[in-house]
């Protein structure tokens, strides 16, 4: 499992390199080949196992390199670093939280006023994006190796949840929780290097796409180099199972443990109905737990996949994951598992008649 | 036609979920077209071949209408939803949601008035489906509806849910069955998931790459009570010319065009300008390499909720309309 090296690893939108370096190395001896396209984009092609029946068949399984982070926009003569969102924030997660600028991994923090300096009324509120400044420790201008235009993420590290230490050289473990930044969505192209490694009845292309936290501009130009006859988007979506107090009716979906979600629609996207029911009949048979997405909320890659050239049934698998868009996010290794283990059955009976 | 009508305005065919009404119209097109074919999101391509160097011509008219889909069953056994297009919360009170295995259910609000918020809009309202247990719940989660509701033939008006636009699919299907000869070759393209922004015409007229693009769409009617806006079209005057709307700027050449035949041909006709809303049109135009593209809206009231009225009259002079465009050859430069 892959997840705990690509989950610390640095790639806010617009900066993947260090996790596209990190998926050719673990992908090259199973790609056929593979490419990077001017945006950044990465293409790994298994080839369709030897004596299929239709190799010309292509399915395009994708997952975004990107994570939401922060862009550096000024700096400030007191050595103070000002700060642009890259991707969506609640700006309640912000605050204090420790970061790792730029190339280097200068690191930082974004400040805040302590309780003891608030008066009533700045206790009640949160401050605005705009009036926050990330410190990174320099007195002055010329104290900082940082640059503008330098991105910055959570300095977050992967755990374990749950007490039992995991030793480095022992299996990875099956169930339990962890904790990480960047789920969304490296928990994605960690199956998919797993579905690497077997070989199926077409030719697999992987696709490893840029920039899907900013507006899904990689995967548009992805799906139209790719040119699939098909596509199965891998993502990490919000879980929605914490306790709501005042919303006794609502019963939240998707819930960590219960299995990977399958999306039926999002507010960008209606999935393929076949390519649904085929993995949840795939999901039945095969005794995998599964659950459905909470419909008509969201977006992912699959907005610009689908309408590609002159259109892709496609389909969106996602593992669900408390707290994304924020420092830690929490997710259930069984439903990672589940979802490898689903998408890989699944590939098994492609081809079929759209 | 009103036959046609009423067999596509009752028949299901919410955004995503078009396969009853392309079957329908892939029975009435069959025996007039050269080719009949479905692309990969659902859209079908009508070919009319035309006998000379005429314009390679895209005209699209969407097979879904709006409807909704189940985002969660409550704790006792009602039903949440979220809409499949545009929808006005507070029109679908009373109104009963039909699913594809035919299960029935009412909408109901929790609360007058209405959150000011759509979104809270939305989490206002419920479905019933008359069960006293939750286990006894006839749906599941992602489970999609429209509504249910008869063609009612007023006389001079089409009383019907759907109008949008499944008159536009009539008024494509009569074109195609009256149109004897064209020099131009005509792809009739009866797309899917218009309500969601317009995905079936990106990657149809992609496919198509026409010269030259029109959708046959409904537009708002500006003679009803609660029209604040000035909106110079009104149902009963005749197809509405697009000139533009919030999605496009219709091409100038191609809407002289059809001014100009529609004068030559006493065809009555209005001017288009809305501000709310956009059609097919918007994706056709800037599919490939772009193509020369324009609409005729067929005014309606009542547009977005279960109970659509267009003008009868309205709708045979899209056809006449459409009919003197398509016979003969054009230089639009």
């Amino acid at each position: 499992m892959y997840l705990e090296k690509l989950s610390n690893a640095f790639g806010v939108s617009g900066s993947e390199e260090n996790v596209r370096d990190m998926i050719v190395e673990i992908a090259k001896p199973y790609a056929d080949e593979w490419q990077v396209d001017t945006m950044g984009n990465l293409f790994i092609t298994r080839q369709a196992r030897r004596g299929s029946k239709t190799p010309a068949q292509r399915v395009m399984v994708t997952a975004h390199m990107d994570e939401v982070g922060f862009l550096i926009s000024k700096i400030n003569n007191d050595g103070l670093l000002k700060f642009e969102t890259i991707g969506g924030f609640d700006k309640r997660v912000l605050l204090g939280k420790s970061l790792v600028i730029g190339k280097n991994r200068i690191p930082g923090v974004i400040g805040l006023k302590p309780i003891h300096l608030l008066d009533h009324t700045e206790r009640q509120s949160v401050p605005s994006i705009k009036s926050m400044y990330i410190d990174v420790g320099a007195n002055s201008k010329g104290g900082t190796k940082v640059n503008i235009g330098d991105s910055a993420t959570f300095s977050t590290q992967f755990g374990y949840l749950g007490g039992t230490p995991v030793e480095a050289d022992s299996p990875p473990p099956k169930q339990g929780r962890v904790k990480g930044k960047a789920f969304d969505d490296r928990v994605g192209c960690a199956i998919l290097l797993e579905l690497l490694k077997d070989e199926y009845d077409f030719d697999l292309i992987a696709v490893f796409t840029v920039q899907e936290e900013i507006g899904i501009r990689g995967a548009k130009v992805a799906a139209y180099r790719a040119n699939p006859d098909l596509a199965i988007i891998l993502e990490c979506t919000a879980a929605d199972d914490l306790p709501r107090p005042n919303e006794e009716d609502e019963v939240g979906i998707p819930r960590l443990g219960d299995g990977p979600a399958i999306t039926i629609m999002d507010r960008t996207f209606i999935a393929n109905r076949s390519l649904v029911d085929l993995l949840t009949e795939t999901a039945i048979n095969e005794g995998i737990p599964y659950q459905f997405k909470r419909p008509g909320i969201g977006g992912t890659d699959a907005k610009e996949i689908h309408i590609a050239r002159s259109g892709v049934p496609s389909a969106v698998v996602s593992v669900p994951a408390r707290y994304i868009h924020a420092p830690a996010a929490v997710l259930d290794l069984a439903d990672f598992w589940h979802a490898v283990e689903l998408v890989q059955a699944t590939l098994e009976h492609l081809p079929i008649e759209i | 036609m009103k036959e046609t009508i009423k067999l596509l305005t009752e028949a299901y065919g919410p955004s995503g979920y078009e396969q009853t009404v392309r079957e329908i119209i892939k029975n009435q097109v069959e025996s007039y077209a050269d080719t009949v074919e479905v692309d990969p999101l659902g859209n079908l391509h009508v070919l009319k071949k035309g006998t000379g160097d005429g314009l390679k011509i895209m005209i699209a008219a969407h097979m879904d209408e709006i409807g909704l889909m189940v985002s969660f069953i409550d704790k006792h056994g009602f039903g949440r939803l979220t809409g499949l297009g545009t929808l006005f919360p507070q029109s679908l009170v009373g109104n009963r949601a039909i699913f594809t295995d035919g299960t029935v259910a009412v909408i109901n609000a929790e609360k007058w008035p209405f959150p000011e918020r759509i979104d809270h809009s939305f989490r206002n309202l419920y479905l019933d489906f008359g069960v006293l247990r939750k286990e006894d719940v006839p749906v599941h989660v992602g489970d999609v509806a429209a509504f249910q509701r008869p063609f009612v033939d007023l006389g001079e008006t089409l009383l019907a849910k759907s109008l949008d636009d499944r008159i536009g699919c009539a008024v494509m299907i009569e074109t195609l069955k009256q149109l004897k000869t064209t020099p131009h070759e005509i792809y009739f393209v009866f797309t899917v998931q218009e309500e969601v922004g317009t995905r079936g015409a990106i990657t149809s007229a992609y496919k198509v790459q026409p010269d030259v693009a029109i959708a046959i769409d409904v537009t708002d009617s500006g003679d009803v009570p609660e029209h604040k806006q000035h909106f110079e079209v009104k149902m009963g005057q005749g197809p509405a010319i697009k000139v533009m709307d919030i999605g496009m700027l219709a091409h100038p050449n191609l809407r002289e065009w059809m001014v100009e035949t529609a004068i030559a041909n006493d065809i009555p006709y209005q001017l288009e300008i809305l501000r709310l809303g956009s059609t097919d049109a918007r994706a056709m135009q800037v599919a490939g390499a772009g193509s020369m593209a324009g609409g005729i809206s067929i005014p309606c009231r009542h547009l977005h909720t279960p109970s659509e009225m267009v003008n009868y009259q309205d709708v045979q002079q899209t056809v006449q309309l459409l009919l003197a465009l398509l016979s003969n050859p054009v230089v639009l430069g």
